[in-house]
Order: structure tokens, then sequence, then C-alpha cells
């Protein structure tokens, strides 16, 4: 049910006119209302598509020759693929063809940036209308499989007696142990905190996306055999030469980005003033927000973040949640620059975040027991376009503004983990810390048993570019084992 | 995992827990620690590793009965397990034979000084340990310390056993009356803060191991940051020990007050709940 050419497809192509698909209106997520959803933690903003509204939308799918979407996926999904049994009602197929070339799409449908990547590029925006919704439908697909009880565990090889090791448990790792359990090997993953998943538990906020969604990939891995160790830091507990010794034959590496910048401002180490790693970590991993957990946060009244991200805006948002009046967005450049998903923007804004774009902090005044109780904001401008074409941030000269706060959240982003390349120094890295790694294969330079993927490579990116990283490595790891032996 | 092999009570509010962690106990040093969570609602504190048996695959814990979460470490018994143990983390303290080595230590501080004050005797220093506390029932670890020191000095602030005074009047008399090659010191952060403007004074080195609040304690959040020599540093990867004379101790001590309000209406809960 995977061919554009089977007879089903062309009958479908031809049940309505191009034109008639193009002229339809692209369809609205239904999601919680905006008052209500800004003073509840848990409850996830998007409420997804119904079978209704979902085959509707696949019928905007011109089902292209060329389809253009599918060069604007990392991983290439074949787009029109599943959405056209979306179409005819065929969502467990449509699941299945999700699956053959992404290992989460659940939560690539909640947290692609879709409208950079295919949806900028479907057919339907070179006139000038709105994109098919492919994230929305990816999601449905998706939930649905995931609802109906019926999610196939995939077949696995024999087990061929090779052991690989896999250090961290974001989306890069996850996907990549996949593969590889797939492919007949044993493989163990190694998780330096205590829950299994990286960012996408301890950052990404459940209200964007559930725990639970996580949890029923991870639990699919685990019935697929492989195996999980939290609590083991690579490099600290174990070092890699051990790993080795312990007869791994492989290790990827997928360690992340974890460590926390800061602006290195007057006043940035007061009371109040954390990064979004801490803020996130204590709200999302350690629960800090229920009154039964032990784990103390922040509820600040007037709260600002300093970032254009995802991660500044699911700070904010969390704080909004935790009973902010004032929450205050910071961005130095304009909301066009803005890094973030377009939708996280528009919750935000809907939910009545402030956006104070072109502001930058340069200093923070605390009070006599160190409490933050001001920032200092310079006022920016756009300057000329650099040599990439960004138009970089200018101060102007003498513009400044001082707003009350009693929290702030730096978020201006974050380097590689340094726990990986400290400990093993025959480890070839950047000046920014990633490691360095073939493009095509993903192997480590200076180290042959050493694959590396997701945020250790690129820096902060995304879970979608993980999760691909994670698949290449896999089948190059394949290849070179095998030469091996 | 993690299952406790032996529990021991040194005082009343001092325990010694033997805890089954092989892995770590193969890979820790003198000054590392672990972090440590008790039930799935519990929070992720530092512990220094006091000792460790790579035989039997065992860490020791001692820890200081104080707030919520070492009050429940502390109602775990033989055979039960701690939920989350994981390390060693932080860096080594830096060992070797300096010469005379005044180990000041008072309050918490005085459990993480025990495997420091061992491998600075076994590397050949003359160690001379200043025990401090509030008053004679809060002098703990002594026996324990006179094993591995040249000398222990114990001050107590009411006078109720050994000399009367602070941590600094201890100090101050071995420097006056001998050379002192460095000084370490472990304890509230006022402590030390006071142990290093004294020991500036007379310009003798000294090491302050520091405490901070800590989240997760593999360098992901910065929730344990001060200025050292004027630039920010994470405690948990960076430390916990570093040049008492460049730590910005009022600082820290800022941020230590942080979360205190928290802290007590945590505690006030527990008690609420469980009554320890
Ligand atoms: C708040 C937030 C929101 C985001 N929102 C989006 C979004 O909407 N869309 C999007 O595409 N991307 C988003 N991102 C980025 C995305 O989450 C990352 O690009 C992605 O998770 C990277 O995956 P990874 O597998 O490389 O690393 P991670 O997910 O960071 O996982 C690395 C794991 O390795 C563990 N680890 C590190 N060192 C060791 C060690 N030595 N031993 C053992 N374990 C170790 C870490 O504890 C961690 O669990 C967001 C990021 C954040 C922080
Ligand atoms: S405790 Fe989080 S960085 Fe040190």
């Amino acid at each position: 049910m995977t061919q554009r050419n089977e007879p089903w497809r062309v009958e479908l192509r031809s049940q309505i006119k191009a034109k008639e698909r193009s002229n339809m209106e692209r369809v609205h997520m239904p999601e919680l209302d905006a008052v209500y959803r800004s003073s509840v933690r848990d409850e996830e903003v998007n409420l997804g598509l119904t079978p209704e509204l979902a085959m509707r939308e696949a019928q905007r799918c011109l089902d292209c020759v060329n389809p253009t979407c599918m060069e604007g996926c990392p991983v290439s999904i074949r787009i029109p693929d599943f959405i056209k049994n979306i179409e005819v009602g065929n969502f467990l197929e449509a699941a299945r063809v999700l699956k053959m070339t992404s290992a989460l799409p659940a939560v690539c449908g909640r947290v692609c940036p879709q409208e950079r990547q295919c949806e900028a590029v479907c057919i339907h925006t070179k006139m000038k209308k709105d994109s098919v919704a492919i994230g929305h439908l990816e999601r449905f697909a998706a939930d649905y499989e995931r609802e109906s009880g019926q999610i196939s565990v995939p077949e696995t090889n024999a087990p061929n007696g090779l052991k690989v090791a896999v250090v961290g448990s974001g989306p890069a790792g996850l996907s990549f142990a996949g593969d590889m359990v797939k492919m007949g090997y044993e493989v163990h993953v190694f998780e330096a905190l205590h829950e299994i998943g990286g960012v996408l538990k301890y950052g990404i906020p459940e209200f964007r996306l559930p725990n639970a969604v996580v949890d029923v990939e991870i639990d699919n891995l685990r019935a697929m055999g492989v195996k999980f160790f939290n609590n083991v830091i690579i490099g600290k507990t174990i070092t890699i030469r051990e790993l080795e010794e312990d007869g791994f034959k492989g290790i990827f590496v997928a360690s992340g980005a974890g460590l926390p910048r800061f602006m290195n401002i007057k006043g940035e180490n007061l009371v109040g003033i954390m990064s979004s790693n801490e803020y996130l970590t204590r709200v999302n991993l350690m629960d800090a927000a229920n009154p039964e957990s032990d784990t103390p946060v922040y509820k600040g009244k007037k709260v600002a973040v300093i970032g254009g991200g995802n991660t500044a805006m699911d700070s904010i948002r969390t704080a909004l949640r935790l009973g902010a009046e004032k929450a205050m967005i910071v961005y130095r450049r304009t909301e066009q620059e803005m890094p973030a998903r377009v939708e996280e923007v528009k919750h935000a804004k809907e939910e009545g975040i402030e956006f104070l774009t072109l502001h930058n902090p340069i200093e923070y005044i605390g009070d006599e027991f160190g409490r933050v109780t001001h920032m200092v904001l310079q006022i920016m401008t756009l300057g000329e376009p650099d040599e990439s074409g960004r138009r970089s941030p200018i101060p102007v000269e003498g513009k400044t503004r001082t707003v009350e706060v009693d929290e702030v959240i730096v978020s201006v982003g974050v380097s590689p983990n340094p726990l990986i390349s400290q400990s093993t120094p025959e480890l070839e890295t950047t000046k920014w810390g990633t490691l360095v790694v073939n493009k095509e294969t993903m192997q480590s330079s200076s180290m042959p048993i050493i694959f590396a993927g997701g945020d250790i490579v690129r820096g902060g990116a995304t879970v979608i570019l993980a999760m691909g990283d994670g698949r290449r490595a896999a089948a190059a790891m394949d290849s070179w084992i095998k030469e091996q032996i | 995992m993690n299952k406790i092999i032996s529990k021991e009570y040194f005082s009343e509010r001092v325990i010694k827990f033997v805890v089954e962690a092989p892995l770590i106990a193969k890979s820790r040093k003198a000054g590392h620690f672990v972090m440590v969570r008790v039930g799935k609602k519990g929070e992720r504190f530092p512990l220094t590793i006091a000792a460790a048996d790579v035989e039997r695959g065992t860490i020791t814990l001692v820890v200081q009965r104080m707030g919520v979460s070492s009050s429940k470490l502390c109602a775990l018994e033989v055979g039960d397990s701690i939920t989350d143990l994981v390390g060693p983390l932080g860096q080594a303290t830096h060992i070797e034979n300096f010469g005379t080595v005044v180990c000041a230590c008072g309050g918490v501080g005085t459990a993480p000084m025990m495997p420091i004050v061992t491998a600075l005797k076994k590397a050949g220093n003359r160690v001379i340990t200043v025990l401090a506390a509030r008053n004679k029932d809060l002098v703990i670890l002594e026996e324990q310390m006179r094993e591995n020191s040249d000398e222990v000095i114990v001050m107590t602030d009411d006078g109720s056993y050994g000399s009367k005074g602070l941590v600094t009047n201890g100090v101050e008399m071995v420097i006056n009356r001998e050379k002192v090659d460095l000084c370490i010191t472990i304890g509230p952060a006022i402590m030390m803060k006071f142990v290093s403007q004294l020991t500036k004074k007379y310009d003798v080195p000294t090491v302050a191991s520091l405490n901070t609040i800590m989240v997760d304690g593999t360098g992901m959040c910065g929730a344990c940051r001060v200025t050292v020599g004027g630039k920010t540093k994470f405690v948990c990867v960076d430390g916990p020990e570093f040049d008492a004379h460049q730590v910005d101790f009022d600082e820290m001590l800022m941020r230590l007050g942080g979360y205190r309000e928290m802290e007590r209406e945590a505690m006030e809960r527990s008690i609420d709940k469980t009554g320890v």
C-alpha cells in the first residue's frame, strides 16, 4: 500500500481535482482554550486531529509526482505514502509507513519545525497557499496507532551475538538502539540521569510532549530487547576504554548538548536567576511544581526568559503555568529571527506572554538579600546582513530600559556535554567541543570504535536531526563491525 | 542495586552506610561524591564518598541527618535499596605530601572531611584536625578523626568540650605555633569564609570544599555555580574543591539562602506526614 502507481492511489487521485484539493482550507488543530490552559501544568495544548479532520486534511495533498516535501524532511519520510493512507482511512498502515523512516513519529509530529522543513516546500506554498498540515497528520497517525492498542513490535533478526553500547538516551540514542536491535545486536543504553529519554523527558514540558508518549516508545524498544541502564555516566562510572574491554564492538555517543550557557553579565548569579536547564529540570524531571515533590522551584510573579528558541518558549510558558502574573520573552533580534517553532510563538502569544524583542539584558540588580529585582535592558537594532545573510543585532547607543523582575531564566543556548571528551582525550573535538565525525557514517575521525550523533555532534539542533544521525550511524556501524570480523 | 549492606550509628544524627555499588567503588577517588535520590518524589542531593572497597564492591557514605532528604536516607535500613545513586562525580582531591596540613571542619563538613584526612595521612602528611561544634553533644566522628590525625583539636562555641571558641581560634593557634603548609576547610559556608580570611592573613594556602545547591550534579544546570577568581565555576564538575582565597563566599552565602524558605516548608510538610 505504499507505491504511487498502485491502482488505488491512481484511482484516489482522480476522485478529486487537483485544483479543488488546493482550494480546500488548511485544517486547524483543535487546542485547549488559551485562558484555561495557561493555569494548568500537565494538559497538552494541542488536542490532535479527529479521524474526520485528518482524512479531510489528507485530501489536500496532491500526491505529487516529485514530492518536494520529502526533500525538506531530514530523514526523507515517505510523506505522500502515509498521507494517502490516511485519506482512505487506513490509519495503521499510515503509521507503519512512518515507522519505516522515523523511530519516533508521535514525538516528531509534535516537536519538529515543520514550517521550516517539509511544510516549507510543500507544493501549495509555491502557489501562495497554506501547505498541507504534514506535522498534524504525522502526529495523528502515530497517536492513532498507539491509542488503538495495536502497536506492532517491529520484528528483530535473530541475535548475532555482538554487543554495542549507546551513551545517552535522547532521540539520537533511542533511534540508533531501535535500528541496531532490529539487526540482531545486543544493545546496552547507558543514561546518566535517573530517567530514560534525554531532552524529551527533562526538557520539553508535558503541555507540549506528554511523557506517556515518550514512554510508549521506550517500552517498545525494551520489548524489542534493548537494555537500559540509568544512573551510569560514561566517562565517570565506566570509561570508554572499559566498554571496549567489556567486549562492546561499537559505541554510539549521543550525549547531547546539556551544558547551559550564561551571558557573564553583572548580577547574573543573583538569587532567582537560573538557566532554562535548571528550571525545566526541576519542573519536568524532578516534578518540583507538585507539592508532593521534595525538589523546590521558584514561582516568580514577574518572570523574564532571555532567548528566542524552543527552550525559551517552554520556560516562559511553564512559568506562566506556575503562576507568573507577568511573563516576558526578552530577545535581542526580531520575531522573524526567532529560532523557536512558529506554533510555539503563536501559542505563547495567545497565552498572554509579552515579547520584548530587540532587547538584550546587560545587568541585573538585586536587593539586600541578593534576590534579583530588576533587569537592565539594552535596546537593540538590526545591522546590515553579514556574510551568512543574517542581520546581526547591534546596540542603540545610550538607550536602555529597566524592568522589574523577581525571576529570570537564561535560555541563550547550550554547549556539548564535555564528560566524554574530557575522559577520552584521544577523541577529536572541534573548538566548540563537538565531536568530529564523518558526515555520512557518523564515525569518529580519531577512534573508529566510536560513532556519534545528535547534539553532541551538531551543537543544539533538533529531534529529527538527532534521530536521523542515529539511523545513519546504525547502518554504518553495522557495516563497519561486519568488516572487522 | 544500591543495596544497603550495613548501617552504623556514629551518633544519633550521624550514620554510616555501606552500600553495594561495584562500578562506583572501582572508579572513585578521595574527594569524589555521588548524587543520591530516595523515593520517587525525592530530591537529588550530593554525598561525599567516605571510603570504598573494590573487592566487596561497596562504597561508604556518612550521612548527617539534617533536612528532608538526608532524613529519608537515614530512615532506610539494611537490605533496603537507595532509589538512585550515581557517580563518582566532581574532581578528586589533590593528595600529596604537603608537609603539615590543618583540616578545619565543622557541622555538615565533618563527614566529607574524613576521607581527606585519611588520604593525607596515608600520603605522609602531619595532619592536624580542628573539629568544631556548637556544643559537646554535636561533636561527631572524633574517634575516627583521631585514628588518622596526628592531633585533633576540638573547639566548642560554649566550651562544654575541648577548648572554648570557634574553628578559626583553633586554626590560628596552630598557625601561631608551627609552620602550616596547607589548610583544608569543609563546613558551613560562613565558617569556610572566616577560615579563608584568617589563613589569607597568614598567607597559608587554603582549599575549601564547597557545598552549594545541586540539582543534577553533572554540569547540566548551573544551580551549583559560584564565582572563583572572578569567573563562574560549576561546583559539581569544576569542584567541589577550590582555592579558598579566590572564592566569593558572600555570593555563595547569598545563593545558599535562595531556597531556605522552601526547604523549611518541605521539612515541615514531611514532619507533618512522617513525624521524622
Ligand atoms: C526545552 C527544549 C525544547 C526543545 N524543543 C525542541 C522542539 O520543539 N523541536 C526539536 O526538534 N528540538 C527541540 N529541542 C532540541 C532537541 O531536544 C535536541 O536537539 C535533541 O533532544 C538532541 O538529541 P540527542 O539525542 O542528541 O541528545 P539529548 O536529548 O540531549 O540526550 C542526551 C542524553 O545523554 C545523557 N548523557 C550525557 N552524557 C552522558 C554520559 N557521559 N553518560 C551517559 N549518559 C549521558 C544525558 O543525560 C541525556 O539524557 C529542544 C530542546 C530543549 C532543551
Ligand atoms: S548541579 Fe547542575 S550543574 Fe552542578
